[in-house]
């Protein structure tokens, strides 16, 4: 009943998503891009904090190696912009192994702490090597052109390509979480100690997770240096590493759907929150943040999980 | 020799700042084992109070501790509105919580008071103290004697009163000090009112030097980070002295090491952080976890 469920929603997800670039404005569209860009984000950083339990507020860090990587080789090489992609995504996997090892011996609160530490950290360092950064002007692209002389904006084109990057990486977490893999990510979270005496290798996992975990991210952060067609440091603050958290927390810990409520959130709300005050987005995030930890702990997501059990229970009730 | 001299006491300064917010920090790590994101905005808000205080024609050393009243009422009411909820949580939901509590502070204080850079005084006299032929600020050597004070008296605190020994009692055994008749609870509330002091004071001494803006604390914290994880999160007094190693090595690597300089600043802690917790994860004072299986 709720697999069925499931399965028509994500049916319907889909193809509103598919229909979307034919009923909204160019601007509009943008923003839903970026929606995609945050929910691959978050997925990324899902799969560390909520399946794995290793606690990141640096992820920020990721997405910006993720937009430079991209921003200095289309700059400075003209690499095609899929490829860059490609080599962001692999950076980002071999950075966030090698950021895994030393963060094994760190749990819970330190492994927060040095990720906080490099989250504060980072937009300095993009300063620091200007000569490939840009420093703080940082780098201007030029969003891409359809290929294949579609006839379709610049916008349309970005919004399909990255819905298309988007569905490959969910199916790929999902079946990463969903088979061997994923029981193992998520019985190191539970029980460390358990998951070794199964024969599970903690410490290859965990690096391993942080290392898919930061791949992921650092797509999300090249596409949207192909979406935004711009770089600069100050943008990757500490701040953003934040919003990914809080996107997280309130789509839900755990849960790949999550992603996309989580990065609906972070898209629209501060928009709409802006207009009563420069601070106010932050004020609404802290708020939620605080709020979803007392009621709803599993984020939306899992609000409406239990939801839809409970509708299933009462349906097997009156049948019965 | 002379530069190196300058340098090293123009870093006990600031070192003497951060080893405050880092003894914030332990203090309530070690009572509820926390550690407190929000310890940095915490300073910065009641630094803003003071702000409010002293442009309402309060005299210097009244608004001082009337900050430090108003900071402690402060942060025993957080403790007793947002933490205690989620005190038994695991780890991931306190970090979040501070977190959010971290943004709420900041986006409040940029609500109320703006984003603008605001000049704070010093309650000591602008002139420059010779000692030999090296040269001192006034408000840097006030710094260190605030910090001085502040932690003889948070020792003779926990060490000679009845009420330091009963929150020195909650920390290390809840179940034993609840059957003495200790009112946990309130133990824990009121040591993050203590917190909220010391944090205080730390935001009082940097705000002449920094400037206020409720940014100001975040590459304090960092620091703090750095020294309270240097000296060891269960050593109050190895924060402190975490504090001032940690300023010493911030000016002498500034000046020294060229490609540093003052624009890798952020990253300096950050390596600082790593190195320890890799090499020595407990630090220098500190006792080394032991968990039961």
């Amino acid at each position: 009943m709720t697999a069925r469920a499931g399965a028509l929603g994500l049916a319907a997800a889909l193809a509103v998503a598919l229909a979307l670039p034919f009923v909204v404005s160019n601007f509009r569209l943008f923003q839903f891009t970026q929606v995609g860009v945050y929910a691959i984000a978050l997925l990324g950083l899902n799969v560390l904090t909520g399946y794995n339990g290793q606690i990141s507020l640096g992820h920020g860090a990721f997405y910006a190696l993720g937009a430079y990587t991209t921003a200095i080789l289309i700059d400075h090489w003209n690499v095609p912009y899929p490829l860059t992609i490609i080599a962001a995504g692999v950076l980002c996997l071999v950075a966030g192994f090698l950021f895994g090892i030393p963060a094994l011996r760190l749990e819970g609160l330190y492994l927060a702490l040095a990720t906080f530490a490099l989250a504060l950290a980072i937009p300095q360092i993009l300063k620091y090597f200007e000569h490939w950064t840009g420093g703080s002007q940082g780098i201007v692209l030029s969003k891409p052109a359809p290929p294949w002389g579609m006839k379709a904006s610049p916008d349309q084109w970005l919004y399909y390509f990255t819905l298309a990057v988007l569905v490959i990486l969910f199916v790929l977490a999902r079946n990463l979480l969903a088979g061997r893999t994923g029981r193992a990510i998520v019985a190191i979270r539970d029980n460390p100690i358990a998951a070794q005496a199964m024969g599970v290798n903690t410490a290859l996992y965990k690096s391993l997770t942080f290392g898919v975990s930061a791949a992921y991210t650092g797509v999300a952060g090249a596409l949207s240096a192909i979406v935004i067609a711009f770089v600069a440091p100050d943008a990757f603050n500490v701040f953003l590493s934040i919003t990914f958290l809080t996107g997280v927390v309130i789509g839900g810990l755990a849960s790949i759907s999550g992603a996309i409520f989580g990065a609906l959130f972070i898209q629209f709300v501060p928009n709409w929150a802006q207009d009563i005050s420069k601070a106010a987005p932050w004020a609404i995030y802290g708020v939620f943040l605080i709020g979803f930890m007392y009621v709803m702990p599993f984020g939306i997501a899992g609000a409406l999980r239990r939801v839809a059990a409970r509708a299933a229970r009462r349906g097997t009730a009156a049948r019965a | 020799m002379e530069i190196f001299f300058q340098q090293v006491v123009s870093g006990l300064a600031t070192g003497g700042i951060y080893g405050s917010v880092a003894l914030a920090l332990v203090m309530i790590y070690q009572a509820t084992d926390v550690v407190n994101y929000a310890q940095g905005e915490m300073a910065m808000f009641s630094t803003y109070l003071a702000w409010t205080l002293l442009n309402a024609g309060v005299p210097y050393w009244w608004a001082f501790f009337g900050t430090l009243v108003i900071s402690f009422v402060g942060g025993v009411l957080i403790e007793r509105v947002v933490i205690r909820p989620v005190e038994n949580k695991p780890i991931l939901t306190i970090v979040i919580v501070c977190i959010g509590l971290l943004v709420i502070l900041n986006s409040v204080a940029g609500w109320i008071y703006s984003y603008i850079q605001k000049p704070f005084p010093s309650p000591f006299p602008p002139r420059p103290i010779m000692l030999g032929t090296v040269v001192f600020g006034a408000h840097d050597l006030g710094a260190i004697g605030v910090t001085l004070v502040v932690l003889a008296f948070l020792y003779a605190f926990f060490r000679f009163t009845t009420l330091g020994l009963a929150m020195r009692a909650a920390a290390q055994n809840p179940v034993s000090s609840r059957l003495c008749g200790i009112r946990v609870g309130w133990m824990l509330a009121i040591g993050w009112g203590l917190a909220a002091m010391v944090g205080a004071v730390a935001g009082m001494m940097v705000a002449p030097i920094v400037f206020l803006d409720p940014n100001m604390m975040a590459g304090i914290l960092i620091y703090a980070f750095a020294s309270a994880t240097l000296g060891g999160f269960t050593s109050p007094g190895g924060a402190v002295v975490g504090g001032l190693i940690v300023g010493v090595i911030e000016n002498l690597v500034g000046t020294y090491v060229h490609f540093i300089g003052t624009e890798l600043k952020l990253t300096v802690a950050l390596a600082m952080i790593l190195i320890v917790l890799v090499f020595k994860p407990s630090g220098l004072f500190g006792r080394a976890a032991v968990h039961r299986v």
